[in-house]
């Protein structure tokens, strides 16, 4: 008997592409005014498939190019301040030397929305996927969301501008996808159509650009007077991000069909052990998930997707239940907590449960189904507080 | 002492539009020393105009006017290109006319 194929609104739009070509799809859409970029790996393939989107005449931006990522923040910042919607693009080594001006971006209030292929930082030089780079601008004062998949690659990136260019916002944001294994891996991603992504992100405006006719002075120097009062500032467009990150996933629902909680709970509802972690390895982590379920586990996790403003509140109010929590981070902090299991740990500050730190997949090394389920079986054991683990590293 | 701004009052992102600046009259940082000019022995080359740093040389009918206290650094740039010496640092104490004026015509403006 003849199959039908089943009739899918969606499919119409369903395109193979992978993470790199899906953000760059967004940003086609979105048509920003001004891209400065300078190639890295794993970054190159979302810069390389926009440029050719402008070489074809598909979009009218003006890409510039610098001659290193210090100068493809500076002139970000350069074009943004002027009144132009600005992006970038980048990843490890790339982003270690845009920092100095992310916090200047930050400081400036300056929406400029940059994808990065997340990778580990050298040394040893290293081109795949750790969070490493992600966690260096962790303090930058940018808000950073990172992505499981090419899909959530493609709907942050049409949802970056709108949060960065909420007026209570008025921030950088980090659209993070795994490198490799999200950057240049195809999937079947579902494409909005153009005119609902140019609708949904609506005209870029500022308070003060420069091309204005108004005559505004950006940029200048704060003497302790009124250092503290500027930052102080920055740290409630932080706190405003939170909700309008909420608001926004709803609106984004509407158009998409997809709604991305900050913090998202998988299985927790009876859950008695779960995980914390972030990145591609959520999609791994939920199949394991699923084949605990399967012979009666009760587990879960909680998939953060917004790093900052960090969804503490939430996250606490989701573990509410489980006993044993891992946090599995694919970063290091030298000397101290790793950094998801610290936003983790003070997040459930107070709460009686047995914590535990997990550190995996350093420089690209995969992260097995077995070894998340060994952590499950490992969280079932009674037990205190112990060092930070290290999965699948040769001691 | 001026009034302080509270975060909450201030533009975002440390911007200053035009109309909220207060006159930063930085002619405060001036150490000892002050130009004044012999009016009679200016050419009107206006030298001093275009190196002062500080946009502090005033002119009035395209004419060398005077210096402008409230801005000027004392940093000696105009005794150094004035081609005929007529400006000279003077010590900040000393009394001249408005606009430093050593002596010669007085002040009408």
């Amino acid at each position: 008997m003849p199959v039908k194929a089943r009739e899918n609104p969606l499919s119409a739009r369903m395109r193979l592409l992978t993470g790199a070509e899906a953000a760059a799809h967004a940003m086609r859409q979105i048509n920003p005014d001004v891209v400065s970029v300078y190639p890295i790996t794993p970054q190159t393939p979302i810069i390389q498939t926009f440029a050719k989107f402008v070489a074809d005449g598909e979009v009218d931006t003006e890409i510039i190019n610098v001659e290193s990522e210090h100068s493809a923040m500076s002139a970000a910042v350069g074009a943004a301040q002027a009144g132009a919607r600005t992006m970038t693009a980048t990843a490890s080594q790339g982003l270690a030397l845009m920092i100095e001006i992310v916090y200047i971006a930050a400081s400036m209030r300056l929406p400029i929305v940059m994808a990065v292929g997340n990778r580990a930082l050298s040394g040893p030089i290293n081109i795949h996927c750790d969070h490493a780079d992600s966690m260096l601008a962790r303090d930058s004062g940018m808000v950073q969301i990172l992505t499981e998949n090419a899909q959530e690659a493609y709907d942050f990136m049409v949802m970056a501008p709108r949060l960065a260019e909420h007026p209570e916002v008025m921030l950088p944001v980090l659209v993070g996808q795994d490198g490799f294994t999200i950057t240049h891996s195809a999937e079947p991603v579902s494409l909005l159509p153009d005119a609902e992504v140019r609708r949904f992100v609506g005209d870029y405006r500022i308070p003060y650009p420069l091309l204005s006719g108004e005559t505004v002075t950006q940029g200048p120097f704060a003497m302790p007077d009124y250092y503290f009062e500027i930052k102080a500032q920055q740290v409630r467009a932080m706190q405003a991000a939170a909700q309008v990150f909420d608001d926004l996933s709803e609106a984004y629902e509407a158009y998409s069909g997809r709604r991305y909680p900050a913090v998202e709970g998988y299985r927790l509802d009876d859950a008695d052990r779960a995980l914390v972690l972030m990145g591609s390895s959520a999609g791994t982590a939920k199949d394991v998930v699923d084949a605990l379920r399967a012979k009666g586990e009760k587990v879960g996790l909680a998939q953060v997707r917004l790093f900052r403003p960090f969804p503490a509140a939430a996250l606490r109010e989701m573990l509410a239940g489980v006993s044993a929590v891992a946090v599995l981070d694919r970063a290091l902090s030298f000397g101290g907590a790793p950094p998801l299991f610290a936003e983790v740990a003070a997040g459930l500050f107070g709460r009686t449960l047995s914590l535990s730190s997990y550190v995996y997949g350093l420089g690209g090394r995969d992260l097995f189904p077995e070894q998340i389920a060994e952590v499950f079986r490992e969280l079932g054991l009674a037990k205190g507080p112990a060092q930070t683990r290290f999965i699948g590293l040769r001691e | 002492m001026r009034e302080l701004k509270s975060s909450h009052q201030l533009p975002i992102g440390g911007a200053i539009p035009a109309q909220s600046a207060a006159p930063p009259h930085t002619g405060g940082w001036r150490v000892g020393e002050k130009p004044g000019v012999q009016l009679d022995a200016c050419v009107n080359c206006l030298l001093c105009w275009i190196y002062c740093p500080d946009s502090a040389i005033k002119i009035k009918d395209e004419a060398f006017w005077g210096f402008d206290y409230d801005y000027c650094k004392g940093c000696g740039v105009c005794q150094e290109v004035c081609p005929t010496g007529a400006i000279k640092m003077v010590a900040e104490t000393l009394a001249l006319s408005p606009f430093g004026r050593i002596g010669g015509e007085s002040d009408a403006g």
